[in-house]
């Protein structure tokens, strides 16, 4: 261990802000951060064990006990108990012995389960040691058990049917599918990788900088912030070192877009870096991915690697002296709220993935306090086809505030889940159209953090100025239960994924649930839906976007599907208190009897 | 020479040094801004969210913000004042707070704020968490229980070798404070004073040290929490 542990941290020139690389590289070695592991990184580092900690156990991957030989984590998203998760999940606890939360008696598997691992487009699926198990099925749950106590290796547990495209590539080898239904111009056309960096090597930055303003390129990561002007102020802020990051950590529910376009297109991503790079000024640029993609890993460094021969990064790049730009990934250890910037950023830096306040904006202080450009996968594949193509044609596409495509994630109830490039100004009905999609009874539009809507409003567009989304639709037939099976599900995920900061979002997402149990379980009262509507302003004053949006799910049920809590409220003996369950309230005291 | 900046506070015309805390500001001026995880002297954090105050309209927490020419405040409307009380209450129903039964009562300063927010009965539903009370450590103990997370132990108390003592852990509504066994080792006397001294709550108590003061005869008794700035 000590060995090992010292290897490690001398990699990374005992640099502390390099923790999160620290961490993940030393998991890897010794399958678990325990807490003499936890001392000696600390010791080595110079900086106090309780510091180690509070990185280690803020992330749903870092483990602090051995979690098996082969370590499952099964997807428990909205979508993937849609595809029939449940019977997965008995089958592999039958067939390991053991539950989800626990490793089996022999040590060789553990199961647990985690958020979205962005593949609904094919669930129900699972992470077993960091590579993706898709569509499962009871059967094949308990081959795959027999497997690992057989002593399969994990190549020969995934078998040879890669998924399509990239996924097949020798560095890659996935069986993931990419599901590209509709491709558009900005992000799935065919493109020569280098030929906008050449064109850009001819323009001043601030020429960069005005023909992406000229287009009106907004950011795709779900806020819709001006590119260009963000880019400015990044170019305007003082300071020599600026950095520019890609947030590849897509966590929202429902989304795997990046995951798409990262497998597709590498190249294009990381050209809109670089030209990002040489509009700011910046010449470290950091790609951030989720934990969850990491089966990636080799192929983007390659792909890196190819670039940095072809001198499309690296030093004089495209041939222009004095520009410099070079690209590493940065990967994160499961957390939904690293993909907020600021959180973004302070995971980079080996810390907590806690929101910064703000002012000041990353441009103006960001990683490492140095002005920081912060932008989605998507936006800077647009920004690459600008610059191609012009700020003309670009307009061209879309509608009057949103222009552009749209790369929609589309899952659910429905025959075609998958990858839709669409210009902004589709409909939800056009959507469904194309997706093969029947019997909806509600749409959710921009993952849990957006909105539910019902049939009345399915002829809105997808658009800054109507429905504005981060890009996933989740399509809710009419079988499900939209109270249990949706709204009480993606508030789980809010609670177990808030940082813990805020009061408001910390406490009373798990208040909120309490309350939306009761309504499920018939003891709810019209108060009780009156006061989970009330909730929703003291939410709006958390810090960042997950506390100010987690009981979005709630609250547009409630606007949208009213006659679904109304049907479900107490109504028996309205003299009493309907909150109040007795069988719940004497629970402790009956098992204390049936124990005596 | 420090310059100083014109702005307002409730339509009031104000007068503070160009960047300072918008909390201290108003206080000079007169105007209490309740807040909670904020501490004088050590970083602020935002989050508590009760100093939330409207600058220029939009909602921001004071303890974070810096006052600048012009800026205009507002720090009690009817909605951020209800968004006060029902933070206050959510703490309460968050955590195990018995009042009568602690080292803090009477300079608590969540107990004080809810007094001077009229806080009767929280309207949230209570967690009960199951939490721990540690008493592992010489001179600390430690009731999970009441602490609130403000983390001001976290980024104010450091030993010696200025060194930090207290470290969150864990994520969401299951965060812990834990004590670093190294680094608290061998603080002194002063320092497990410091630290019971600046947690807000009952969270951080001294061994072997308690009811100096009556209750009755405490901080908050004597002086409504906020008063001495404002009624
Ligand atoms: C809780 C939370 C999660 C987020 N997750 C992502 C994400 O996974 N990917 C992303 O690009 N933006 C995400 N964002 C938005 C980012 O904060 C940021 O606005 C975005 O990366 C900026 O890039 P853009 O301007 O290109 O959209 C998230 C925001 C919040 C509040
Ligand atoms: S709103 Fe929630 S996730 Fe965001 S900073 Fe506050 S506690 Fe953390
Ligand atoms: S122990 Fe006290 S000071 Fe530290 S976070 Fe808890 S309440 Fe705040």
């Amino acid at each position: 261990m000590d060995k090992i542990v010292t290897a490690v941290i001398k990699k990374y020139g005992g640099d502390e802000t390099r923790l999160m690389d620290i961490l993940i590289d030393i998991q890897d070695e010794l399958g678990c951060l325990s807490h003499e592991t936890t001392a000696h990184i600390a010791k080595a580092l110079g900086i106090p064990q309780v510091d180690v900690e509070q990185t280690i156990s803020f992330y749903h991957f870092f483990a602090r006990e051995p979690r098996g030989k082969f370590t499952v984590y099964l997807n428990d998203s909205v979508v993937a108990e849609f595809c029939g998760r449940a019977a997965v999940q008995a089958a592999f606890e039958a067939a390991a012995g053991c539950q989800f939360g626990a490793v089996s008696r022999d040590g060789v598997i553990g199961l647990f389960h985690t958020a979205c691992i962005g593949m609904s487009d094919q669930e129900p699926a699972a992470l077993i040691n960091g590579q993706v198990f898709t569509k499962l099925t009871p059967a094949r749950a308990q081959e795959l058990v027999a497997g690992m106590r057989a002593g399969q290796t994990l190549e020969e547990l995934k078998g040879k049917k890669y998924g399509d495209g990239e996924n097949a590539n020798p560095r890659v080898r996935a069986l993931v599918e990419n599901h590209i239904r509709r491709r558009g111009v900005m992000v799935f056309d065919a493109y020569q990788p280098g030929a906008a960096l050449r064109k850009v090597v001819t323009m001043s930055s601030g020429e960069i900088i005005a023909m992406v303003k000229a287009a009106s390129v907004r950011g795709r990561g779900g806020a819709g912030f001006p590119t260009g002007m963000k880019w400015e102020f990044a170019r305007k802020a003082p300071g020599d070192v600026k950095y520019i990051f890609c947030n590849a950590d897509e966590g929202e529910p429902g989304t795997f877009k990046d995951r798409v376009i990262l497998t597709e297109h590498p190249q294009l991503v990381f050209e809109g870096m670089a030209i990002a790079g040489y509009a700011v000024g910046a010449r470290h640029g950091i790609l951030y991915v989720r934990n969850e993609y990491r089966y990636l890993r080799a192929y983007l460094e390659h792909v890196l690697a190819e670039m940095r021969e072809k001198t499309l990064l690296g030093a004089i790049i495209a041939g222009k002296a004095g520009f410099h730009f070079d690209i590493k990934l940065q990967f994160g250890a499961g957390a939904y709220v690293c993909g907020e910037e600021s959180a973004l950023i302070e995971s980079a830096e080996g810390k907590r993935g806690e929101p910064r306040d703000r002012p000041p904006f990353p441009v103006e202080k960001g990683y490492l306090q140095k002005p920081t450009v912060v932008n989605n996968v998507e936006t800077l594949c647009s920004v690459v086809k600008v610059l191609l193509h012009g700020a003309e044609w670009y307009n061209r596409l879309g509608t009057e505030e949103s222009k552009g495509t749209k790369v929609l994630s589309v899952s659910g109830d429905c025959e075609r889940p998958g990858i839709y490039e669409v210009a902004w100004g589709f409909s939800v009905n056009d959507i469904l159209k194309m997706a093969g999609a029947h019997a909806t009874q509600a749409v959710q539009v921009g993952g849990p953090s957006g909105s539910c809507i019902g049939p009345a409003e399915f002829g809105r567009v997808l658009a800054y100025e109507d429905l504005a989304t981060g890009g996933s639709l989740i399509i809710i037939g009419q079988q499900r239960d939209l109270l249990k099976d949706v709204v009480l599900n993606f508030t789980k995920f809010f609670r177990d994924e808030s940082c813990g900061s805020c009061v408001p979002c910390r406490a009373l997402t798990g208040m909120a649930q309490i309350v939306v149990e009761r309504i499920i379980a018939g003891h709810g009262s019209a108060q009780d839906v009156a006061n989970l509507q009330a909730w929703a302003a003291i939410r709006k004053r958390n810090r960042c976007g997950l506390g100010q949006t987690a009981l979005n799910p709630i609250v547009t049920t409630i606007r949208n599907f009213r006659p679904l809590y109304d049907a479900r409220l107490y109504k028996g003996d309205e003299r009493f208190e309907p909150g109040f369950d007795l069988a719940a309230a004497v629970k402790d005291y009956e098992a204390a009897v049936a124990s005596a | 020479m420090a310059s100083f900046v014109k702005f307002t506070i409730n339509g009031k015309t104000c007068l503070a040094e160009e960047g300072a805390q918008l909390v201290e500001a108003a206080k000079e001026n007169g105007i209490y801004i309740p807040t909670l995880c904020n501490y004088p002297g050590i970083p602020p954090k935002g989050s508590c969210r009760i100093c939330t105050v409207l600058v220029n309209g939009i909602g921001q927490t004071a303890c974070t913000t810096k006052v600048v020419e012009g800026m205009t405040v507002q720090t009690s409307t009817p909605e951020l004042e209800e968004f006060r009380k029902s933070v206050i209450e959510i703490l309460f129903a968050e955590g195990n707070h018995l009042c009568p039964s602690c080292e803090k009562s009477g300079s608590c300063e969540l107990q004080a704020l809810a007094y001077r927010y009229r806080v009767t009965v929280p309207h949230f539903p209570y967690l009960f968490p199951k939490r721990d009370v540690e008493a592992w450590h010489p001179k600390l103990v430690k009731d999970h229980n009441r602490c609130i997370q403000c983390k001001r132990c976290i980024r104010g108390i450091r030993n010696g070798k200025g060194q930090a003592l207290f470290a969150f852990g864990k994520r969401g509504d299951k965060v812990v404070i834990n004590i670093d066994p190294e680094t608290s080792r061998d603080i002194s006397d002063a320092l497990a004073q410091e630290a019971m001294d600046m947690c807000p709550v009952g969270a951080i108590l001294r061994k072997e040290k308690g009811f100096d003061v009556p209750i009755g005869k405490r901080k908050f008794d004597r002086q409504p929490i906020g008063s001495d700035i404002q009624a």
